[in-house]
């Protein structure tokens, strides 16, 4: 079958009346998080994964993934209508998105969104389509060495990425990766780190963990400093876009586009970095720079586009390689394990409904959110003056309902309030939670295929430099690390993130 | 001498160095075994020491970078009500049952928020109690009771 054959395939699936429900569910509630505050697509992914686990592979998936995208619409509502990122990769479109909701221009901007995340989103899952059979029949051939360099590179890059100290950050990936270790031991079955509870034999719960850190932490960390939020735009009129307009979003939306895609598929959080560099971009190329920050509606197109190109796009590494680009993608590896799918290169082969259908998914799902985001986007206004006191209290139920429907073991409702006050302990000392989960997550495959690959090779650690692929990918390892502390690197990577805070 | 050193580096390096510390000395207990054929004590020891290093690393990192500013004091009944619910919820729902243990921590964690008044809290608990209620016992069939032996049922 060639790619037309696949992705009629993957549509039949798609368009099943059953999946294209969930996959409805799962962009509206994407968008309802990006919306409201205090709660991103990670902790909502964590806390519904439990639910998911009655659903079909693909119907499960489906709804998950739409999550997350979503999630990246929404939070452009906010970050435009009230300037306050739903979503930190939204951050940058509140610089000029606001300023054109004041005056007087909101339908313009959020109608430049909508339209430039719909194009990025056709052309992101279209790349996905692409390269991810090439990538994972590549990929095939990777024997122990060359996971566990993929590993490596995958967790060394995420800290480059990152905001804050480089030190901090890789702190927290050790530490996730002991966390990892909690539980029997895969070749022995010794049990390690479990203070003999019977219940930690099987190791953390990856939901706990999440929800914890996530989740719980983030509450605490809101109630800090609670204050209202004033919401300006009542109502959202003139959503069309005129001729001279829609001239000047198409080459903004095709650049964003193209660097959302390439930056989406690096670790970490390669969809923050899209919107900062096309924002960064799109102020240089144009010819009236002073416009930006002033309501300029290229700052909107770029960096929209740009989000969620990289939004699609991160799903490649998983999809083949079964490494996880960033925690949300952390979290669909533990929904394909609930389901039973061990994520990788073989689940394109051995399940390529499944595959084509989540792509094909996709691309039904950025359709729905222009429709959900448009039209509607009254409603979405209404929501917008929800206030979070109202709100936290039914995450924190749904977080202990949800962790302790997985297997009614009392143990992980605990583990969530552990991992509440770790988190935001640390949180406070100013390390970043997400490296801490990467960490857990690849830290059992990260063991696995070390062990692996010193039994082939005999105890020698050189085997990793005789492979030329697991050669490659620790170089370049080496290279993300002596980038990220490079201090013309350093500088530029504070500007970027300052704007976040 | 400790006025010089960031607080936050210095307290973030501490956990660090001392779960470090845990993870290898626990791993001693464990056959540690030998490049070639790794024990299950391996990894655990060789990363634990890891970040007792970094550690060190990033608690020097702080010297004579001390906190400018200072950050917002917790809120000790959000992180108190918060989690006391968490392990209340954990502690009860086999013994209570679904309804009365999602009413208890839907009021007590929106006591959490300084806005809320009880009134608002016991009200927007009603809610919750009906709509967790809704989904995950009657929607998704958790296989939960709905009020628990300790209550006679």
């Amino acid at each position: 079958m060639d790619i037309i054959g696949f992705l009629g395939l993957g549509f039949s699936v798609a368009l099943d009346p059953i999946n294209i429900l969930y996959c409805f569910i799962g962009v509206l509630l994407g968008t309802l998080v990006g919306v409201l505050p205090g709660i991103g697509p990670t902790a909502t992914i964590a806390m519904l994964l439990p639910i998911t686990f009655s659903l079909s592979p693909a119907a499960a998936l489906i709804m998950l993934a739409g999550i997350y995208y979503g999630a990246q619409y929404g939070g452009s509502t906010t970050a435009i209508l009230i300037n306050l990122p739903g979503e930190s990769s939204s951050a940058v479109t509140a610089i000029d998105g606001y300023q054109m909701a004041k005056k007087g221009r909101a339908g313009h901007a959020l109608a430049t969104a909508a339209l430039g995340s719909f194009f990025a989103g056709t052309v992101g899952t279209l790349l996905l389509a692409f390269f991810a059979p090439p990538l994972a029949r590549a990929a095939l051939n990777f024997g122990a060495p060359e996971y566990f360099a993929l590993i490596v590179l995958g967790l060394l890059v995420s800290i480059a990425l990152a905001h804050g100290s480089i030190l901090k950050a890789l702190a927290m990936i050790v530490l996730g990766l002991l966390l990892g270790m909690v539980g029997q031991d895969i070749y022995t079955g010794t049990p390690r780190f479990t203070f003999g509870v019977r219940e930690l034999y099987s190791g953390l719960n990856f939901v706990s963990v999440a929800v914890g850190i996530f989740g719980v932490a983030e509450i605490l960390r809101n109630l800090e400093n609670e204050k209202g939020r004033e919401v300006m735009v009542k109502s959202v009129s003139n959503l069309w876009l005129g001729k001279e307009e829609f001239k000047r979003i198409i080459a903004p939306v095709i650049r964003g586009t193209a660097l959302g895609s390439i930056l989406g598929i690096l670790p970490g959080g390669g969809h923050i970095l899209a919107s900062f560099a096309s924002y960064s971009a799109e102020k240089r190329l144009s010819k009236n720079p002073e416009e930006f920050g002033h309501g300029a509606i290229e700052g909107v197109a770029g960096p929209e586009s740009a989000n969620n190109a990289a939004a699609q796009t991160s799903f490649i590494p998983l999809m083949t390689l079964g490494i996880p680009a960033h925690p949300v993608m952390a979290l669909m590896v533990g929904a394909f394990i609930l389901q039973g799918i061990t994520p990788g290169p073989n689940v394109i082969n051995d399940q390529p409904a499944l595959f084509w259908g989540i792509i094909a998914s996709m691309w039904i799902g950025n359709l729905l959110l222009v429709m959900l985001n448009l039209p509607l986007i009254g409603l979405w206004v209404k929501m917008l003056t929800i206030p979070y006191r109202a709100l936290f209290p039914a995450i924190v139920l749904f977080a202990c309902i949800g962790c302790y429907s997985i297997n009614q073991n009392v143990f992980d409702i605990y583990a969530i309030g552990f991992f509440g006050i770790l988190g935001y302990g640390l949180i406070r000392l100013g390390c970043e939670p997400a490296p801490l989960l990467l960490g857990f997550v690849l830290g059992p495959l990260l063991e696995e295929h070390l062990r692996r690959a010193m039994i082939i090779s005999r105890g020698d650690p050189m085997i990793f430099l005789e492979r030329p692929i697991s050669a490659t990918l620790l170089g370049l390892a080496l290279l993300a690390v002596l980038i990220a502390i490079l201090p013309s690197i350093r500088k530029k990577r504070k500007e970027v993130f300052v704007e976040e805070d | 001498m400790l006025a010089k050193f960031s607080l936050r580096d210095l307290l973030a390096g501490g956990i660090f160095v001392l779960a470090g510390a845990y993870f290898a000395l626990e791993a001693l207990n464990y056959e540690v075994g030998t490049p070639f054929r790794m024990g299950p004590g391996f990894m655990p020891l060789l990363l634990g020491a890891v970040l007792a290093a970094l550690g060190i690393g990033v608690a020097a990192s702080g010297w004579e970078k001390p906190d400018r500013e200072k950050p917002l004091p917790p809120s000790w009944r959000g992180i108190v009500l918060i989690v006391g619910v968490v392990i209340f919820f954990g502690a009860t729902i086999r013994g209570l049952g679904f309804v009365p243990v999602v009413f208890v921590a839907a009021f007590a964690s929106a006591m959490a928020s300084r806005l809320n008044s009880p009134l608002f809290a016991a009200l927007l608990a009603v809610g919750l109690t009906v709509l967790c209620t809704a989904i995950f016992v009657i929607g998704l069939g958790m296989t939960v009771p709905w009020f628990g032996p300790w209550l006679g049922q």
